[in-house]
C-alpha cells in the first residue's frame, strides 16, 4: 500500500494539481461548468496531450525523442492532402497519417537500436529530416478537411451523432448521458488507454520500465530490450501522428512550421515532468502525461480570463515551467548520503 | 590495414569529419564548375565571408561542448544568447560588451545551481531558463525588434576586417585558444573530463563535481553571451529570436565531432571541424540553391550518417 503510493506520489500530485486549477478557473470564467467551454478546453489540448503521451515512451525507457513535434507536424500535413473525399477516402487518409508516423517512429528505433545512436542526437536528426518531408508534402500551409469530420470530431457528442444520423440525429433517450461530453475528450482517452493499457501490461511494455530502470539489470535478466526500444519509438511515432491527424481535422489545414514543431517537443517534455514521469526513466506513464498536458494548457486559459499582459505571458509560462520542475529537487535534501545524488 | 583504426579512438571520428569537409568542398566546386563554370568555394575571401559567419555557431558550439562533455546539455543557449545581445545594445557606451557577459555569467551561474545543485536534469532546467529569459525580454522589449543599435566596438569585433581577414575569425580562435587550454591544461579540465565519465567516482576522488559543474555551465554562458554581443554587432542590431538558430546546429557540431553526448569523452579540436561541416554543409546547399525542405532532410541524413560511421557505441551490459 506504502509502495503504491510513493510509486504514483507524481501522478497523484498532478492530478491534484489539475483538479484545484481547472476547478478555480471553470469558477473564474463567466460562463464557467458549460459545453461551450469544455469543448473549447478539450479541442485546444487534444493535440499536446497526443504529444506528450508520445514522449512519455522513450522518457520511461531513459531515452528523449526529440522528433515527436517534428513527426506531429508531418503527419498535420499528410492528412491536410489525404483526409476528405467519400468517407472511404476519409478513412484511408487517417490510416495512411497514423501508419506514416508509426513507421516514422519504428524507422526512429531501428536507427537507435541498430545503429547505436544515442536518442537524444538521433531523433534531433530524424526530426530535421520529418520537418523536410512536411515541407516537401505542404511548402505553404493550407490543405483541405471533410467540413463534417471537423464538426463532428471539435463538438460534443451530440453534434457528433446529429451529423452523421447516428441515434435517431443524437435524440436518443440512451444518448442523452453522454451527449455533452466533448468528441475529443473521448477520443484521447478511448484511444491513449485502448492502446496503452494493454501494452503497458505485455513483457514487452514492462521491459521498457525495466530498461528505464536499469538496463544493465534488464540485459541481465534476459529481457527483450532491442524489441522494447524499437516498441517505445514505434509508439512514440503513434501518438505524435494521431496529435498530428487530430490537429488538422480541427484546424482543417496543415501548416509545416518549424518553430510550432520545436513548441510541442520542448512542451511535450515539460507535460512529461508535470505528469509525474522521471526523465530518469522507469517511473510514471502515460496517463500522467495526458494530466500534465492539461495542466500546462490550463495555465494558458488562465491568461484570458485574468486578462494578464500579453507581454508578461511568456515570463508566466516560463517561470511556471522552472517552479514545476524545481519541485523534483525537494528530494535531493532529503538524502542522507552525498554519494546518492550522484550516479 | 584500414588506416583510419590505427587513430587513436577519440581521433578517428574528426579525420571523417575532415574528410567529409573535403568532400563537401569538391562536389560544391565541381558543382559551381558545372553550372556557372566558376569555382566560389576555393575563393579565399569567400571561404573568409563563410568562417566569419561560423564564428558565431563556432563560439556557441565551444561552450556547448563543455557542457556536453560532463553529460549534460545547455538548452537555454538562445535566449542567452539573444539577451546578451539585447541587453549590451540597450545599455551601450563603453558598458554594452560587459554588460552582455554579465547576462552570459549570471544565466550560466543560475544553470549551473539548478543541475549541479538542485540536481535537476539539465535538460528541462535549462530549458525552463531558456522560457523565463525569453519572457523576460518579450517583457523588456515590448515583442518587437529593439531600436537600440550595437556600440562601434561591438561593429569593430563582427563586421570590421584586419589584413583582410573578418576581426570575427580573430575573436573565434581567441575562444577556442581559451577553451581549448582550458580542458587540456587546467584542473578544471580534467576535472570536466572525470566528472563527465563518472561523477561518482569523481567526487570520491575529491573533485568538486558540483563547482565543476557550475563552471561548465558558467562557461557556456559567457560563450553564448560572446556570441550575442558579436551578432548584435555584425546585424548592427539585436532583435527576436536571433539565437534559435544556434541551438540545434552547434549541439550537432559538437557530436559530429567526436564529443560523447554522454560525457567524458572528446577533443576541442573535433568541435572546430564539427563547425566548419555545418558551415560549409550550409553554404554549399545555398549554392546549390535547395529548397528549406530538401536542406532540412540531407542536414538530418548527414548526422545520422556520420554517426552510423563513427563506429557503433557499445552496449549496456553492467
Amino acid at each position: 500500500m506504502r509502495r503504491a503510493f510513493l510509486a504514483n506520489r507524481g501522478f497523484a500530485g498532478a492530478v491534484l494539481m489539475f483538479a484545484v486549477l481547472f476547478v478555480v478557473y471553470q469558477s473564474m470564467h463567466p460562463r464557467g461548468f458549460s459545453t461551450a467551454v469544455f469543448v473549447q478546453n478539450a479541442n485546444e489540448t487534444v493535440a499536446i496531450a497526443f504529444v506528450a503521451m508520445a514522449q512519455t515512451v522513450p522518457v520511461l525507457m531513459g531515452g528523449l525523442d526529440l522528433s515527436v513535434g517534428a513527426v506531429m507536424t508531418l503527419a498535420n500535413c499528410i492528412a491536410s492532402e489525404l483526409v476528405n473525399g467519400s468517407p472511404l477516402q476519409i478513412l484511408f487518409g487517417c490510416f495512411v497519417t497514423v501508419l506514416a508516423g508509426t513507421a516514422f517512429g519504428l524507422m526512429n528505433g531501428l536507427i537507435v537500436v541498430l545503429g547505436r545512436i544515442q536518442p537524444i542526437i538521433a531523433t534531433l536528426a530524424t526530426g530535421a529530416i520529418a520537418i523536410g518531408l512536411a515541407l516537401t508534402i505542404r511548402p505553404s500551409p493550407g490543405g483541405d478537411i471533410d467540413d463534417d469530420l471537423n464538426w463532428a470530431i471539435t463538438n460534443t457528442v451530440f453534434d457528433f451523432a446529429e451529423t452523421y444520423g447516428l441515434a435517431d440525429d443524437g435524440n436518443a433517450a440512451w444518448l442523452a448521458p453522454f451527449a455533452n461530453i466533448p468528441v475529443p475528450l473521448i477520443l484521447l482517452l478511448v484511444i491513449g488507454l485502448a492502446v496503452w493499457l494493454p501494452f503497458k501490461r505485455t513483457v514487452t511494455g514492462r521491459t521498457i520500465y525495466a530498461v528505464g530502470s536499469a538496463e544493465g539489470a534488464a540485459f541481465m535478466s534476459g529481457l527483450p530490450i532491442a524489441r522494447a526500444k524499437i516498441a517505445a519509438f514505434t509508439l512514440a511515432g503513434f501518438f505524435a501522428s494521431c496529435g498530428g491527424l487530430y490537429l488538422a481535422i480541427q484546424t482543417s489545414s496543415g501548416n509545416a512550421d518549424v518553430t510550432q514543431a520545436g513548441a510541442y517537443t520542448l512542451n511535450s517534455i515539460a507535460a512529461v515532468v508535470l505528469g509525474g514521469t522521471s526523465l530518469m526513466g522507469g517511473i510514471g506513464g502515460v496517463v500522467g502525461s495526458m494530466i500534465g498536458a492539461c495542466i500546462l494548457r490550463v495555465f494558458s486559459f488562465y491568461f484570458r480570463i485574468l486578462s494578464i499582459d500579453p507581454l508578461l505571458q511568456p515570463l508566466i509560462e516560463g517561470m511556471v515551467l522552472l517552479a514545476a520542475v524545481s519541485l523534483g529537487a525537494i528530494k535531493t535534501l532529503r538524502v542522507r548520503n552525498t554519494l546518492e545524488l550522484f550516479r | 590495414m584500414n588506416p583510419l583504426s590505427r587513430l587513436a579512438p577519440e581521433n578517428r571520428p574528426i579525420a571523417i569529419a575532415a574528410g567529409f569537409v573535403v568532400v563537401i568542398v569538391l562536389v560544391g566546386t565541381i558543382y559551381t564548375l558545372a553550372t556557372q563554370g566558376t569555382a566560389p568555394l576555393l575563393n579565399p575571401n569567400y571561404l573568409l565571408q563563410q568562417l566569419q559567419i561560423g564564428a558565431f555557431l563556432g563560439i556557441c558550439a565551444a561552450g556547448m561542448m563543455v557542457v556536453i562533455l560532463l553529460g549534460h546539455i545547455d538548452l537555454s543557449v538562445p535566449w542567452t544568447l539573444a539577451a546578451a545581445a539585447m541587453m549590451a545594445t540597450a545599455v551601450g557606451g563603453p558598458m554594452a560588451i560587459p554588460t552582455g557577459l554579465a547576462i552570459g555569467l549570471a544565466v550560466g551561474l543560475f544553470n549551473g545551481f539548478g543541475v549541479a545543485y538542485l540536481r535537476i536534469p539539465s535538460m528541462i532546467f535549462t530549458l525552463g531558463v531558456d522560457s523565463v529569459m525569453r519572457g523576460l525580454m518579450v517583457a523588456h522589449t515590448g515583442g518587437f525588434a529593439p531600436q537600440t543599435a550595437a556600440t562601434p566596438l561591438m561593429r569593430t569585433l563582427a563586421a570590421e576586417k584586419v589584413l583582410g581577414i573578418p576581426v570575427a575569425i580573430f575573436v573565434w580562435a581567441g575562444v577556442s585558444v581559451i577553451i581549448a587550454l582550458l580542458l587540456r591544461r587546467t584542473g578544471f579540465g580534467r576535472s570536466v573530463y572525470a566528472t563527465g565519465a563518472k561523477e561518482r567516482a569523481a567526487y570520491l576522488s575529491g573533485i568538486r563535481t558540483r563547482a565543476v559543474i557550475v563552471g561548465a555551465f558558467v562557461t557556456s554562458g559567457l560563450c553564448a553571451a560572446t556570441a550575442g554581443v558579436l551578432l548584435a554587432g555584425y546585424s548592427n542590431k539585436a532583435y527576436q529570436g536571433m539565437g534559435n538558430a544556434f541551438l540545434l546546429p552547434a549541439i550537432a557540431a559538437v557530436v559530429l565531432g567526436g564529443t560523447h553526448i554522454l560525457g567524458g569523452r572528446g577533443r576541442y579540436l573535433g568541435t572546430l571541424v564539427g563547425v566548419v561541416l555545418i558551415v560549409f554543409l550550409n553554404s554549399v546547399l545555398s549554392i546549390m540553391q535547395m529548397p528549406e525542405s530538401a536542406r532540412q532532410i540531407i542536414y538530418g541524413a548527414v548526422i545520422i550518417g556520420m554517426l552510423l560511421v563513427y563506429g557503433r557505441g557499445g552496449r549496456k551490459t553492467s
